[in-house]
């Protein structure tokens, strides 16, 4: 009995722990824990977006009319620029005095935002501190940019890591679907028994290699090949991510939509040849409408382990984290991000949590795409009773 | 009369071409798997011999062996499977046996298939949070061996089940007819017809645990450690994630390609191992049922 649920209680657990840590992230301010950012006490900005900010400091944003203040333009400061304003001596041997530079310093300067760590504000600190809001929804789903260590805002926009992995799974299927799908016809309805019995363990060997051994091959194999066939200055793609998505979801395509055609009824196939059709003929005009159900699930579970596949498409696609516009450019998925960046977060921080929220909603897609399977096949086997 | 020959020329040409791109590109998939699996053997073969195996890495994983991630892999297979394989047979006879066609039985089934479903990714971040973080395991062996366990988990239940189904209800019927209990029909009579194809659904799941990757990341796997693991709570080194550093962030990329075609092929060989066994033991077991 408690063995039985062991697999519930597993699934239930898995819910649990990762949308804690997963939601976790829209309680956090993006800014750095200990930091500050303050502006002159004058200035009539009081809040800022974490994108506001980062354009800030990417001098994207000059003058503080653009977010709300007077035509002004900004004056950035960081901790590493206070040499610029006092000498060594002013601060101090140990940076003793550093706190009441800043104070002076954000007094004087009335157009200036300083970013620095909280330890040195001082008691008398005049300026005021700047509310940045908490990560929300919108940044999270609609942000363009993924820099989850930018300072002195984390950019957390997970939009072109979702296109990255739709763009990278729809390629591998496109590649796969025909291939798979000619395999299947082939050895449920052409083929003879002997070369059905060769094949079959083939394809589970297939189904067998490791992730890591695919993106190994790929990594010495495919990537150079396209860096060579499309002259490009790196062969790490999202096409070559494709490739070897698209090989390793054949298997599961091939099994699949090969079950699905050899349940179709003797009674159904026989009529058609009965009736003076060829064997091509009751192929595509009878086997296939009648099996359609049962290769479509084939190809959405194929599109799910394209989806949720890390290893192989860590190691070819290039990783880059913008929003792909070809298939010939750098590419980064949901997996690749959470295995390449979890070993440098902290436990429990800002980074940490952000590689849960992925992991996530990589959760609720898979979820949703083998539903979607189940729900297909049970209407499968409605229709045939 | 002659139009009708006409028609039936063209749908023989045209089943024949149909027939032949459907061949052509059925063998097209048998050889992406030749070029894979003989490129590697051809690259890979040079490299292996005893010394491979059986050394420790050196020179910054550029000479020497993979002695420690063979160890490695080989704990965190036994490690999964002590935990996986008697929880998964457990659910799968409490599934079949016991639980009647219901509710609970179709909400336990669509759980597992789920658990089966989940990106071994997701499955490496729980094992993080639960093992490392909240259980205080560390980065050991044991949080390696439990994370790869559940990941195994369906792949057991699921092989069970099927070798559960694929035994004749008769042997029941005559076990409970001649008094027996329902748990003296499942362990005398039930679970000895089906173990052979238990064992199957075993060994294939250990060729699956050895290669996966991406749960093991940040559960157990260690870029180089100098010495074996002592304990269950120890890190180690594992063959895929072996693969994956010196093929990828290594420091001497190019120097240290011949281990990793090395690796490959080591890997490859196990899953090899794996899935000729559990083909040769189904085709032997099956004979052997059909005589009796």
């Amino acid at each position: 009995m408690l063995s039985s649920s062991i697999t519930s209680l597993t699934v239930v657990l898995i819910v649990v722990f990762l949308f804690k840590e997963g939601i976790g992230l829209f309680n956090q301010k993006p800014v750095e824990p200990g930091y500050v950012i303050a502006i002159n006490k004058n200035n009539k900005v009081k809040e800022l977006s974490s994108v506001q900010l980062k354009n800030i400091y990417d001098q994207k944003i000059t003058h503080w009319s653009e977010v709300g203040g007077t035509h002004d333009s900004i004056v950035l400061f960081q901790l590493e620029d206070i040499s610029n304003y006092y000498s060594d001596e002013q601060i101090g041997d140990n940076m003793q005095n550093l706190g009441s530079c800043m104070s002076r310093l954000v007094d004087s300067l009335p157009n200036i935002i300083a970013f620095f760590p909280d330890k040195y504000l001082d008691k008398k600190f005049q300026g005021t501190l700047l509310e940045v809001d908490k990560v929300t929804l919108h940044d999270f789903f609609a942000g363009k940019e993924w820099i989850p260590t930018a300072k002195p805002s984390a950019q957390l926009g997970v939009l072109p890591l979702i296109l990255g992995t739709l763009w990278v799974s729809l390629g591998a299927i496109l590649l796969a679907l025909p291939l798979g799908l000619a395999a299947a016809v082939y050895m449920s309805e052409i083929a003879n028994e002997r070369v059905r019995r060769i094949m079959k363990p083939l394809i589970e060997l297939l189904a067998g290699i490791p992730s890591v051994v695919y993106g190994f091959f790929g990594l010495v194999i495919i990537v150079p090949l396209i860096q060579k066939t499309f002259d490009l200055p790196v062969g790490e793609t999202g096409l070559a991510g494709s490739i070897v998505l698209g090989i390793m979801a054949l298997p599961t395509i091939i099994t699949i939509s090969e079950d699905a055609m050899r349940n179709t009824p003797r009674a159904m196939k026989e009529a058609s040849l009965a009736l003076g059709a060829s064997r091509w003929q009751t192929i595509y005009k009878v086997i296939i409408p009648y099996s359609i159900s049962g290769i479509s699930a084939g190809a959405i579970l194929g599109i799910g382990r394209a989806i949720g596949e890390t290893m192989a498409v860590l190691m070819v696609t290039g990783n880059a984290a913008v929003i792909p516009h070809s298939i010939l450019a750098p590419v980064r998925t949901i997996p690749a991000t959470i295995a390449a960046e979890l070993g440098e977060t902290s436990n429990g921080g800002l980074h940490y949590k952000a590689l849960f929220a992925l992991g996530c909603i990589l959760f609720l897609i898979t979820l949703f795409i083998n539903l979607t399977v189940e729900f297909i096949s049970n209407r499968q086997k409605h229709n045939k009773h | 009369m002659i139009n009708e020959i006409k028609i039936t020329k063209r749908k023989k040409r045209n089943q024949a071409i149909a027939f032949w791109i459907f061949r052509l590109l059925s063998y097209s998939i048998v050889a992406i798997l030749f070029i894979i699996l003989s490129f590697i053997v051809y690259k890979g073969a040079s490299v292996i011999n005893w010394g491979f195996i059986t050394k420790m890495p050196e020179e910054g994983m550029t000479k020497g062996g993979i002695y420690p991630a063979i160890i490695g892999t080989l704990c965190l297979v036994a490690g999964s499977m002590v935990f996986a394989f008697p929880v998964g047979v457990l659910a799968a006879i409490y599934m079949n046996e016991y639980v009647k066609d219901g509710i609970i039985k179709k909400i336990i089934k669509q759980m597992t298939n789920n658990l089966a479903g989940i990106p071994s990714i997701v499955f490496g971040l729980f094992g993080m949070s639960l093992f490392v973080n909240k259980l205080h395991f560390g980065d050991s062996i044991l949080a390696g061996s439990l994370t790869l366990g559940l990941l195994a988990l369906p792949v057991v239940i699921r092989t069970t089940e099927e070798a559960l189904k694929a035994v004749d209800n008769t042997f029941r019927q005559a076990s409970l007819g001649l008094g027996a209990s329902k748990w003296q029909t499942t362990s005398k009579v039930v679970l000895p017809i089906a173990f052979p194809n238990i064992i199957t659904g075993l060994i294939l799941s250990i060729g699956r645990v050895s290669g996966e990757t991406a749960p093991i990341l940040f559960t157990v796997a260690a870029y180089f450690l100098p010495k074996l693991p002592t304990s269950i709570f120890d890190q180690a080194m594992a063959l895929p994630y072996h693969l994956y550093v010196i093929s990828t962030s290594g420091t001497n990329i190019e120097e240290s390609r011949p281990i990793a075609y090395g690796t490959a092929l080591v890997l490859i060989i196990i899953v090899l191992i794996a899935n000729l066994l559990a083909n040769g033991l189904r085709k032997y077991f099956g004979k052997k049922v059909k005589m009796n």
